[in-house]
């Protein structure tokens, strides 16, 4: 049995608290008057940084032009969002999407080795069994994880924010093309599918683990074959709700932009950083003298998905990326264009540490065995994966006013903190190695 | 070179693999080992030192890598940077994604056509080469080890018994 050390708990909660203390200083400091925000803006404006981009009202944010414009042909007396008001929206939303970011990733995390869990078993994957006692710690934060995105979403639904513009009814009034929509993006719907996505999964989560430890103390495979026939309905399950969570919460954030491989490239950011924490948990279990039967075997195997699914990531990125950028269509291509001249650092930077430096790191075979080097390249990928959500989100939220300061720290510091917390508190409520799986015998011996 | 070998032939590739360590063990040295399959861990049991083929097959996609580079480079920008359908040929990292394709693709043929290349040419395989089997049974199911001989045929014997033998022949090269 794992037992919790103060040392982590320690940890974890003066990350929390820390965190706690960046997210209030985060609101804190996010303008709750337009004036506050024109003075925040002068206060930051030193100068040439913004002088060669002059802020008129019709520059700033792809979406919101476009429902300025939709809004205008109506009623050409209009009501056209000020460039102050905008920007007060922005720095107001800065805080939420900050938490909204770091609250995304780490559900992410786990619900991404929820899925590569019920792959294993789906899959009767002979080396794995070993490991999955690991996963299932990790995916014990689905559901607190699951419930604190819920609770930002509903909280958004509320006027809290305005992250999605597409709950705000004035611009949906005004805006054709949000109104088109809002047969699927209404407020009820999105919190209905949103907690029926997670209710999904968190049953799985919860019916797997209770067969997963029933299987240990019994005499035939029963709880096994069940777990194996629950995990191939899940992955059906998963796919489709994963996809449209896809959607729900990330896509919608832009409600003028759409993108049929979304989906696979959430899916691909989830596992493959879901795989890197698998692999850096297991490492750190094992210099704590945990799982003394995992060796440097299941490491390299765990690589070679990191490896590979880095690949798969930057393929799905570059697929959605080219066919936009080649085709060049005005109503897509305002998301990458406001991505490359507002985040040039984040956006490309995050190619580099999600592609070319996995590439170039894990090729090696011997490379995939030492745990220095899987620690170094998973930390890459980490930081890399949470660049690709910062990515997908923040643009929508708070366009060029974004910066990566202490709402943001704090945020990534809280979750970090719970995240830690929580997946070790689940790990000590099971022995680590699941010891009736019919395939742990196979899962020790695993050579590769 | 020893023109008399030692044909040791077995009939199970377990067999096989206990007897290829038991006979390092003793310090046989063995010439060459046939076998009609892979036999997994034969390499290690041999000690033959671990293939280079991957890290050759690396190079050859850097080398690929540039070569298709440099060709849209010199192709699309420099030689006539001719405007298609509003593509910016005005520098590589401007039209760079519409190159992917070709990069990766050429990088892949040559990754993978010099590396099969290399593979011919140092394991010396081609169309009209002879085969070099010593018993045709070794395509079937059975598994030889060649040991040369000079004047120690007794204690080799004796050593090559001790295993799990099917056949022992003692064969005289033809060749030389």
């Amino acid at each position: 049995m794992f037992v919790l050390t103060k040392k982590i708990k320690i940890f974890s909660l003066a990350l929390i608290i820390f965190g706690l203390l960046g997210i209030a200083f985060g609101f804190y400091s996010a303008p709750s008057t337009i004036e506050e925000a024109k003075e925040i803006i002068a206060n930051s404006h030193h100068g040439d940084e913004h002088k060669s981009k002059n802020h008129y009202p019709g520059e700033i944010h792809s979406s919101m032009i476009e429902s300025a414009k939709e809004h205008n042909s109506e009623q050409p007396s209009g009501h056209q969002m000020s460039h102050d008001e905008h920007v007060f929206h922005q720095l107001a939303n800065r805080p939420w999407a900050a938490l909204y970011v770091a609250a995304f990733f780490f559900f992410m995390i786990s619900l991404g080795t929820l899925a590569f869990y019920a792959i294993q078993r789906a899959a009767q994957a002979g080396w794995s069994p070993l490991l999955f006692r690991v996963m299932e710690g990790i995916t014990g934060y689905l559901l607190p994880g699951g419930i604190i995105v819920l609770v930002i979403l509903l909280l958004s639904a509320l006027h809290f924010n305005h992250l999605f513009i597409w709950m705000d009814p004035e611009v949906v009034e005004h805006d054709k093309i949000i109104k088109a929509k809002s047969g699927y993006l209404n407020v009820p719907f999105f919190l209905a599918r949103g907690v029926f996505y997670l209710a999904g999964w968190s049953l799985y989560r919860y019916f797997s683990r209770k067969f997963s430890i029933a299987q240990d103390n019994s005499n035939d495979i029963s709880n096994h074959v069940k777990n194996f026939k629950l995990s191939a309905g899940f992955l059906a399950f998963f796919i489709v709700t994963e996809s449209m969570m896809s959607w729900d919460w990330i896509m919608s954030i832009d409600p003028h932009w759409f993108s049929t491989l979304f989906g696979w490239y959430v899916f691909a950011s989830m596992v493959v950083s879901a795989i890197t924490v698998i692999a850096l948990m297991i490492i750190f279990l094992k210099s704590l003298g945990y799982l003394e039967k995992v060796n440097h075997n299941h490491l390299h195997d765990l690589a070679k998905f990191m490896f590979g699914f880095s690949v798969f990531w930057a393929y799905l990125w570059f697929s959605q990326f080219m066919l936009i950028w080649y085709a060049n269509i005005p109503e897509e291509v305002t998301y990458f264009i406001t991505r490359l001249e507002d985040y040039q650092i984040p956006f490309l930077g995050m190619l580099v540490m999600n592609f070319i430096l996995p590439f170039l790191i894990l090729i090696n075979s011997d490379f995939k065995r030492l745990n220095w080097i899987i620690v170094m390249a998973g930390i890459i990928i980490l930081i890399g994966h949470y660049m690709d959500v910062f990515n997908m989100i923040m643009p929508s939220a708070v366009g060029d006013q974004w910066s990566f300061g202490i709402p943001e720290l704090g945020s990534l510091m809280f979750f970090t903190g719970l995240f830690v917390y929580i997946v070790f508190d689940s790990l000590t409520k099971a022995p680590l190695e699941a010891t009736g799986d019919p395939f742990n015998k196979e899962s020790e011996k695993f050579v590769y | 070179m020893a023109n008399k070998f030692l044909h040791a032939i077995y009939d199970d590739d377990d067999k096989l693999l206990d007897a290829v360590k038991f006979l390092k063990k003793e310090g046989v040295y063995i010439e060459d080992v046939f076998t009609p399959f892979p036999v997994h861990g034969l390499d290690k049991a041999l000690g033959l030192e671990p293939t280079r083929i991957s890290i050759a097959g690396f190079l050859y996609g850097c080398i690929g890598f540039a070569f298709a580079i440099l060709m849209m480079n010199y192709i699309m920008i420099e030689d006539w940077p001719q405007n298609i359908g509003g593509k910016p040929s005005f520098s590589f990292i401007e039209n760079m994604p519409a190159f992917v394709p070709i990069i990766f693709e050429l990088t892949v043929f040559f990754s993978a056509h010099l590396m099969v290349i290399t593979f011919y040419l140092r394991s010396r395989l081609w169309p009209f080469k002879s085969a070099e089997n010593p018993i045709p049974e070794t395509t079937d199911d059975k598994f030889l080890v060649q040991i040369p001989v000079s004047d120690n045929e007794k204690e080799l014997n004796s050593k090559v018994k001790k295993t799990d033998i099917f056949k022992i022949d003692l064969v005289e090269n033809k060749d030389e």
